[in-house]
């Protein structure tokens, strides 16, 4: 029951941090391997919030969400679209050139990090009393985190689904070459692809910082986990990611409490390869 | 036949150089062998197919931290036999399960896979074993190291020019070109992708393995550290991952400048590393070789 209750919390995380990277592969076509980064940034700027100005985390919140969405914005216009540019017609191109430059970036954004902020792992205490969740003691930060989680990933999810927005950005991420056809300016949709999925890494991120240590050295692990999850719940799949993300989370909570946490990764990875050998598609992806 | 001519006789001058240099700089030169043995064996594979591989040092660290372990209880001839040998299990496990897929999966199993041998290994040596870090002691000289390290990048060269020339080069090229058409034309796909990223991932091992004796003192944090796959990815590009010496070109510059940074600013080169990398990949796509041949096209040969 704890490992349920902590795995399905844990989860949640990794469900929101697996919908921002595929909201950016599937819409913008953008392979971001410094998503990471961007994640721990927001983790860091949480706590450098908190221990100086003394901001209370579920405020600044509030705050690193919108600047997500903006830094998303401008890495978008700054960085990519050139490289959209560059790679019109040529299959393939453009996955290569944004594995390239995002990697290039993921040095820059943790060498950044690692100046502000040092290599040393970093955590704060902030509702640290734990309460009853059927019969399980659990962090009253870790429910909050969980909260947050779910109601930024529901509410995409239902916004993708219903209004008339998702319906372009769906749209897009399906046949980008057919979308201009009907009225979509699919530079413009790209963009906030790209950027609503670099403001829902800034929540995942500062939602980590409120329960979880993390070091400035732990980008490639959310990466990584993220581009799992996404796989696992098929490409695009934001309903599949989400699934993905709480079996994950399920999964990792398991090893980390029978077996040993220093396994988790090789647990993730294990799932990646079974996923891999028998569903490439990923586990909710239709077959091509 | 004089080019060949050319490059055995560089080596050959390489070959003696440790005869006139200090210990210092011939530290240099092995740090300079391996990055362009590295580079060279990363683009052997990754140059042609552009399947963009991110986990050299999840082989260089595999290939030091063999040593560490074995160089107490076998001669070192074995010793780096094995060491070759459990690189090309490892690639063979990565590129039968994601070569078959498109690029897209390799890269992510290959950018993942240096952090899942240092946390295997650690938990191993932590959990079973119960100690941290091990020590390497070898009667090897700096020139010794050199003189082998000089030898791999000779292999890494030689089998590229060797491959360039035969039919497998040709199904690489085809299948970086497109997939769909190199598979019409009845190149097997997943075997001649495997071949090669095999041959590469054995190479960057043994390149691990034989410079490992220069540490003294191996510990996971220290062999898989990031910065070697990144620097890798950047020499081959700078220079040209689909020319012969492309990486060649790339690796001594980006070489010594890595070496200076680390010097003048030990905290914040990454930063200017990173920067230089998204320049490379935004102003020199096709790397110095192809970026040189444009411009003599374009000023040396306006009048036919």
């Amino acid at each position: 029951m704890t490992t349920l209750v902590l795995g399905l919390v844990l989860g949640g995380t990794y469900a929101l941090l697996a919908l921002g990277l595929t909201l950016q592969y599937g819409i913008a076509r953008i392979m971001n391997l410094a998503y990471g980064e961007v994640t721990l940034l927001a983790a860091f700027v949480l706590v450098f919030l908190f221990q100086t100005a003394g901001l209370p985390p579920l405020f600044s919140i509030l705050l690193i969400g919108p600047a997500g969405y903006l830094a998303g914005w401008l890495l978008y216009t700054v960085m990519m679209r050139p490289l959209v540019q560059r790679s019109q017609g040529i299959p393939g191109k453009l996955e290569v050139d944004s594995i390239l430059a995002t990697f290039g970036l993921l040095f820059v954004l943790q060498g950044i990090m690692l100046v502000l902020f040092g290599a040393n792992f970093t955590s704060i205490s902030y509702l640290d009393q734990g309460v009853d969740v059927f019969g399980v003691s659990v962090a009253l930060n870790r429910l909050i985190a969980f909260a947050i989680c779910l109601v930024a990933g529901l509410s995409l999810v239902v916004l993708l689904a219903r209004s008339r927005w998702g319906l372009i950005l769906r749209a897009v991420a399906l046949t980008p070459g057919s979308a201009p056809l009907v009225g979509i300016d699919v530079n413009k949709v790209s963009r906030q692809g790209f950027a609503l999925g670099t403001a829902l890494a800034s929540i995942g991120g500062a939602s980590v910082a409120m329960y979880q240590t993390f070091s400035a050295n732990d980008g490639v692990v959310f990466t990584m986990k993220a581009l799992i999850i996404v796989i696992m719940g098929g490409v695009g799949n934001v309903a599949g990611a989400l699934a993905a993300g709480f079996a994950l989370g399920l999964v990792e909570t398991f090893v980390a409490t029978t077996f040993d946490p220093g396994l988790t990764l090789a647990a993730t990875f294990t799932i990646f390869l079974a996923v891999l050998i028998w569903r490439p598609q990923g586990l909710f992806g239709r077959r091509q | 036949m004089i080019r060949l001519a050319i490059a055995l006789a560089a080596l050959a001058a390489l070959a003696v150089v440790p005869m006139f240099v200090s210990e210092y700089e011939l530290g240099l030169m092995i740090g300079m062998a391996t990055y362009v043995a590295l580079a060279s064996a990363w683009a052997l594979f990754s140059g042609h197919t552009r399947y963009i591989s991110l986990a050299t040092v999840a082989f260089y660290g595999t290939g030091a931290y063999t040593v560490a372990v074995l160089n107490e209880t076998l001669p070192y001839p074995v010793v780096i036999l094995c060491a070759g040998l459990i690189g090309a299990a490892m690639a063979l496990l990565v590129g039968l399960s994601t070569l078959r897929l498109s690029g897209i999966y390799f890269v992510i199993f290959t950018f993942g896979l240096a952090e899942l041998v240092r946390q295997l290994i650690t938990w191993y040596e932590v959990t079973i074993t119960g100690t941290l870090g091990r020590y390497i002691f070898l009667d090897l000289s700096a020139r010794d190291i050199y003189w082998q390290m000089l030898a791999l990048v000779a292999i890494a060269i030689g089998l590229t020019a060797w491959i360039n020339r035969s039919r497998l080069g040709l199904a690489l090229r085809a299948i970086g070109d497109d997939e769909v058409v190199a598979a019409h034309s009845g190149i097997h796909l997943a075997r001649t992708k495997l071949f090669a990223f095999t041959i590469s991932a054995t190479l960057i091992t043994l390149v691990g393995a034989v410079a490992s004796p220069r540490w003294v003192y191996v510990e996971p944090l220290i062999v898989f550290n990031p910065t070697v796959s990144f620097l890798t990815v950047i020499m081959a590009l700078l220079g040209g991952a689909n020319r012969l010496w492309g990486p060649l070109v790339g690796a001594i510059p980006l070489f010594l400048l890595f070496e200076w940074l680390s010097v003048n600013f030990p905290d914040t080169y990454p930063i200017f590393l990173g920067l230089m990398f998204i320049a490379v990949v935004f102003v020199l796509p096709n790397g110095l070789l192809a970026g040189f041949d444009d411009l003599r096209a374009r000023f040396g040969r306006t009048k036919p």
